[in-house]
């Protein structure tokens, strides 16, 4: 027998409890704020986190868009999507410009989010200082005495192992001047686009049992050294094949059949969006 | 004495256990060696009172037990003392007790104004990091922010602790104990702190290595002038290096003077017992 679920699966007490921590985290930019993670239909590490904070925020007006790694269409974009509109009814979009609520796993979209929106991300591991120190009790000790040196010295290391950082994604940032925090795992490419950011950007790690936040208009840093400036991957002379497009972070394809390298955008409702404009143009064109 | 002293130390406690009414009195105390024979109370320091001149090596001498170690993990916030006080003659710090300040300041003061060499370099060391981010760590904790900057200082401090430079990449797990050793000297060396804490620095090692290491101290102490508390029970390696010399006894200095009068015409029982029981 099928009993009707709770308007979005939680309990209202869960969301209670979940809303407090993630104003808390609003409150103080950057810091990890501890909660109760909830069992969830999903395994943990495969985005419970942010799922429990779309959960606790969504309500019968929003709009929903989750991306997995850019797409829309992923396994686990999909299954999230599915689960959280079976439990609210609300509508689902692919249209970045129409979502109010945003999950997302490893990438911000392409467009620009705005003030009406709610970006959040999924974390795997939230301590940006976990690979130098493994005690959780003495990584919370140097945040609260401002002691960061272990998050540089990763980045030193690297530049020292292999001449530049090497940090494929979660480059760690440093927020609203106070907290270094590791930015889930976007690519670096990304990681600008939380400086000033006009929507609220909520992480969460439900397997870490932490939610932080970056709130609208705060400043966000990337690390870097005064001689190794932060720089985002470079696609510099590359183009998505499908739309053309040149200034996002694309995804790098190899043709099987010829063996050629080939790039393709990395958010698909993106491109997906330019190639219909382009249709449409043509089509207005045409029929003049 | 017409010198300032950088380092001000004044009846400064540490005690591991509640106490007990018939230990808590610092006057009249029961113990027996450093502990409360009712409620097993250690009192690891007591009244530990001393200063510390710029340029200055001053030696901490005295058994397994007597305190020594504590006293210098008190003086460098790795343990809260129980009680006492302690002050930096630095424009920045003038007059504060430095145990009553916040967690921070006091990372601040290990960063900017200290340096310390373990007994144990797994202590002082991150053993999977290379010598070279090891000792930018240090730099970096003490605000540089410049990757060539950090590397030619750290080529120049490894060179001088004479570790061959293209093992500089090298983790120190694949070091032996006395390079070990000197990497965390080179460390602790970084950033130019006025003050160097060396605990048992050359327990452990073989006799070669410990003239090297102790040569090398020798030489930054005379080149760069910084004052430094070295803790031995070792009695050659104090009349090697220390200027001035205090014994401790049970948690507590029996006696203070300089080294040449300590080890030549000692006072106090247990010195005169410990110097002529040098082999």
């Amino acid at each position: 027998m099928m009993t009707a679920t709770h308007f979005a699966f939680f309990d209202e007490g869960s969301k209670k409890e979940i809303r407090r921590a993630t104003l808390k985290a609003v409150a103080i930019p950057g810091y990890q704020v501890p909660f109760a993670s909830r069992e969830m239909p999903i395994a943990r590490g495969w985005g419970t986190g942010g799922l429990q904070l779309t959960l606790s925020l969504i309500g019968t007006q929003d709009t929903l868009k989750v991306i997995d790694q850019g797409a829309d269409e992923s396994v686990n974009a999909v299954s999230i999507k599915k689960l959280v509109q079976e439990t609210t009814g609300v509508d689902l979009t692919e249209q970045t410009e129409a979502a109010t609520l945003i999950q997302s796993r490893h990438r911000i979209p392409e467009v620009t989010l705005t003030e009406d929106q709610i970006l959040v991300l999924q974390v795997p591991t939230p301590e940006p200082l976990r690979k130098v120190e493994a005690r959780e009790y003495v990584t919370k000790r140097l945040h609260a005495e401002d002691e960061y040196s272990g998050a540089w010295l990763m980045l030193f290391e690297q530049i020292m192992k292999y001449g530049k950082t090497a940090t494929g994604a979660d480059h760690p940032v440093f927020v609203n001047h106070r907290y270094v925090m590791a930015p889930s795992p976007i690519p670096r490419f990304d990681n600008p686009k939380m400086h000033q950011s006009e929507a609220l950007i909520l992480l969460g790690a439900g397997r870490e049992k932490k939610i932080y936040a970056i709130p609208p208009y705060t400043d966000v840093a990337s690390l870097a050294f005064e001689d190794y400036p932060f720089t985002v991957e470079s696609f510099a002379g590359q183009h998505c094949h499908l739309c053309g497009a040149e200034d996002v972070f694309l995804d790098e394809l190899i043709d099987e059949a010829t063996g050629e390298t080939y790039y393709q955008c990395n958010d698909t409702s993106y491109c997906m969006g330019r190639l219909n404009s382009g249709e449409r143009q043509e089509v207005v064109h045409n029929h003049v | 004495m017409c010198e300032e002293a950088l380092l001000r130390v004044r009846n400064l406690d540490k005690r591991f256990g509640p106490g007990c009414p018939e230990c808590k009195e610092r006057t009249n105390r029961n113990l027996e060696k450093n502990y409360c024979s009712v409620c097993g109370t250690v009192y690891a320091c007591q009244d530990v009172s001393f200063d510390l001149f710029p340029g200055e090596i001053l030696g901490i001498v005295g058994e397994s037990g007597s305190g020594k170690s504590t006293m210098m993990q008190c003086l460098y916030f790795d343990a809260d003392v129980s009680s006492g006080e302690a002050t930096l003659n630095d424009p920045e710090l003038q007059d504060e007790n430095m145990f009553q300040l916040s967690s921070q300041k006091k990372r601040y003061i290990r960063n900017h104004k200290y340096g310390m060499v373990y007994q144990n370099p797994v202590n002082g060391l991150k053993m999977n990091f290379s010598s070279m981010g090891n000792i930018a760590e240090k730099l970096i904790s003490a605000g540089k922010r410049n990757v060539s900057e950090m590397e030619t200082t750290g080529n120049q401090l490894l060179e001088s602790v004479h570790i061959p430079l293209f093992r500089s990449k090298e983790e120190p797990r694949n070091f032996s104990g006395g390079m070990q050793q000197r990497v965390q000297i080179a460390k602790a060396l970084s950033n130019n702190p006025p003050i160097l804490f060396l605990d048992e620095v050359t327990t452990g090692l073989d006799l070669s290595v410990q003239a090297n290491v102790l040569d090398l101290i020798k030489k930054i102490q005379r080149e760069s002038g910084i004052s430094m508390v070295v803790v031995s029970h070792d009695l050659a390696v104090i009349r090697m290096l220390a200027d001035r010399t205090v014994v401790m006894l049970n948690g507590s200095i029996i006696e203070q003077g300089l080294t040449d009068q300590i080890l030549e015409d000692p006072q106090h029982a247990y010195t005169q017992r410990l110097v002529y029981s040098l082999l």
